[in-house]
């Protein structure tokens, strides 16, 4: 059996980020985020997963330090959200690229380096192997419009990763690609996250892609936004393309699946 | 060996007009053709106007023939040309003035919402009342006709400024906002490289329109203001020929009036291409 939906994740490194009793309530009343005790520890790969409104981008948002949350307390490295070293050794990635469309490719991934003060010089090296990171090497000069969906995401990603990050956030990042580029998108942010010594928290509403990336998945109910299951996964490691056709892979797919079907009950589908 | 007799220069002169890429030879003609059909439109309306004048044998003080207006504007062409200047010169400058004014404001305003609240009021009232309204007031209390005269043209100039100054910084997208606060950039950095660069196509399109204003502003400031100063501009010569019934000049000094107008539209959409044209929607060239 290889779930075990109470045991801690098998990454044993130092803890990175702490919530504890962490409640949110928006000035409207929305209870977003009730009680949520959360300890991701450095190295772990975990996807919040969920229906939509339960919660996700709340949580990513507290943790990245663009949102205070209404009650409890957050740690990230062990200071509070987004005051670490400037700019913070955390990236985030949203759902669009939100890239600059008046700048090119390369100084769309130049922008976190520019905002702490190193020149387009300094930077060069920096910006290049971000950008061959994501295969984009070639497109330095190109404008975002001139790129496909896809593309821009690389470009999103390699600005994440210009600054070396030790945690990346991810909200819905391929949501609105096509499933190939999806899962070519996915085994890219896996190699990152294997290769950089990555902490990655990704947020998803698909069960497969959870599966398929994560050494854990927090699965979160709506009304009021909370974690319901936290379940440990088999070896991510070690995982590729292959591994979406294994029967174990589609066996924690079940599993995954079930423990997100409990949370659907009361699911008003009016939303 | 015949095919040894040709030379191969000549062939490939030959073939290059072939070979050329059909789609670029008809994006070439397409933009000859729209420099050519306004300018055979417009020689066919004079000539058209010309032949109506002399066939029906309309006396040139009623409506007068585009070549006596074209004489007119070559023989009172210096006095016309310095009353132009003027004219010009007003223009330029209460535009210039309305630029800084109304991109600093906008600025301000977009940086502070009780600020807005309590100036934007003032920023209305001066819009919408009619210009041709406040200029005799503005003539008594400003001593200098042309210190009073730019500040009517600014009036008119400076509102769309400083309102689309103030959307476009606000336009700024929220993801990237929230970026920028998660890099830790500074206020300056964040206006330089996210608010300016946001703002910049909503500024453009205000340009293009208080260009046009600014001119409509001095014209009608002059107008009002009638021929009281020495160094007059258009508007007081169209208003003067008009006393002494002097109908060619009159058109002269109009045609002058449209075409500082068709320079200053060409002028700025020649700025807003400059500027956008490789990355905003509005200006980009879609192929296909
Ligand atoms: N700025 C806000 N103001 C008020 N309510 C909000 C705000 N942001 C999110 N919410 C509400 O909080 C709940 C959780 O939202 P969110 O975290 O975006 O969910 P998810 O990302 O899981 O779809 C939703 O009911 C949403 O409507
Ligand atoms: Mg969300």
């Amino acid at each position: 059996m290889p779930l075990d939906t109470t045991a801690k994740s098998p990454v044993q490194g130092a803890a990175q980020i702490e919530m504890s009793h962490v409640f949110k309530r928006f000035d409207n009343g929305t209870l977003a985020l009730q009680d949520m005790d959360l300890t991701i520890r450095q190295g772990e790969f975990v996807s919040l997963l969920g229906p939509s409104g339960c919660g996700k981008s709340t949580a990513l948002r507290m943790i990245s330090g663009l949102l205070a949350p209404s009650s409890g307390q957050i740690t990230v490295n062990g200071h509070a959200p987004g005051k670490g070293v400037q700019g913070g050794d955390v990236s985030f990635v949203f759902q669009e690229p939100t890239l600059m469309p008046w700048a090119t490719v390369f100084d769309n991934v130049y922008l976190p380096l520019k905002l702490r003060g190193l020149s387009r010089k300094q930077a060069e090296a920096q910006v290049t192997e971000a950008l061959e990171m994501v295969g984009l090497a070639k497109f330095g000069g190109s404008y975002p419009r001139e790129l496909s969906g896809g593309m821009k995401m690389r470009v999103s990603i390699a600005r994440a990763m210009v600054t070396r990050p030790k945690l990346l956030l991810m909200d819905e990042p391929f949501a609105a690609l096509d499933e190939m580029t999806r899962f070519k998108l996915n085994n890219d942010v896996l190699n990152l996250w294997r290769r950089n010594g990555l902490t990655v928290i990704f947020v998803t509403h698909s069960v497969f892609e959870s599966v398929y990336l994560s050494s854990r998945v927090v699965v979160m109910a709506p009304r009021p936004g909370r974690v319901v299951h936290d379940m440990a996964l088999p070896d991510a490691t070690t995982r590729d393309a292959h591994y979406r056709t294994t029967p174990e892979y589609a066996e924690t797919c079940r599993l995954v699946s079930d423990a997100l079907e409990g949370t659907m009950d009361d699911v008003d589908l009016n939303h | 060996m015949s095919t040894s007799t040709t030379d191969p220069v000549t062939m490939a002169a030959q073939s290059a007009p072939a070979s050329e890429d059909p789609a670029l030879r008809a994006a070439r003609r397409e933009r000859r053709m729209r420099i050519l059909m306004p300018c055979i439109a417009l020689l066919a309306a004079l000539g058209l106007w010309e032949f109506l004048v002399r066939y029906n044998e309309i006396p040139h003080y009623l409506i007068p023939a585009p070549s006596l207006i074209a004489k007119t504007l070559w023989t009172d062409g210096p006095s016309l040309l310095s009353s132009a200047w003027f004219t010009v010169k007003l223009t330029l400058l209460s535009l210039g003035l309305a630029i800084i004014g109304g991109v600093a404001l906008g600025m301000v305003f977009a940086l502070s919402r009780t600020i807005e609240m309590s100036l934007f009021p003032f920023a209305v009232i001066l819009q919408v009342t009619p210009v041709v309204a406040i200029a005799p007031l503005i003539l008594i209390y400003v001593d200098s006709t042309f210190a009073a005269l730019l500040i009517c043209a600014w009036i008119v100039a400076f509102f769309p400024i400083l309102s689309n100054t103030a959307i476009g910084m606000r336009s700024a997208d929220h993801n990237l906002r929230d970026l920028f606060t998660l890099y830790g950039a500074t206020k300056w950095q964040r206006l330089r490289y996210l608010l300016i660069p946001s703002a910049l196509p909503y500024f453009m399109a205000a340009l293009k329109i208080a260009g046009g204003l600014a001119l409509i502003g001095a014209v009608v400031a002059e107008f009002v203001a009638g021929t009281a100063g020495q160094n007059t501009g258009l508007a007081s010569r169209i208003l003067e020929s008009s006393f002494r019934n002097e109908i060619p000049r009159m058109f002269a000094a109009l045609l002058l009036v449209s075409m500082l107008g068709i320079a200053i539209f060409l002028a700025t959409s020649w700025l807003s291409r400059a500027v956008l044209g490789h990355w905003h929607e509005s200006e980009i060239k879609r192929q296909g």
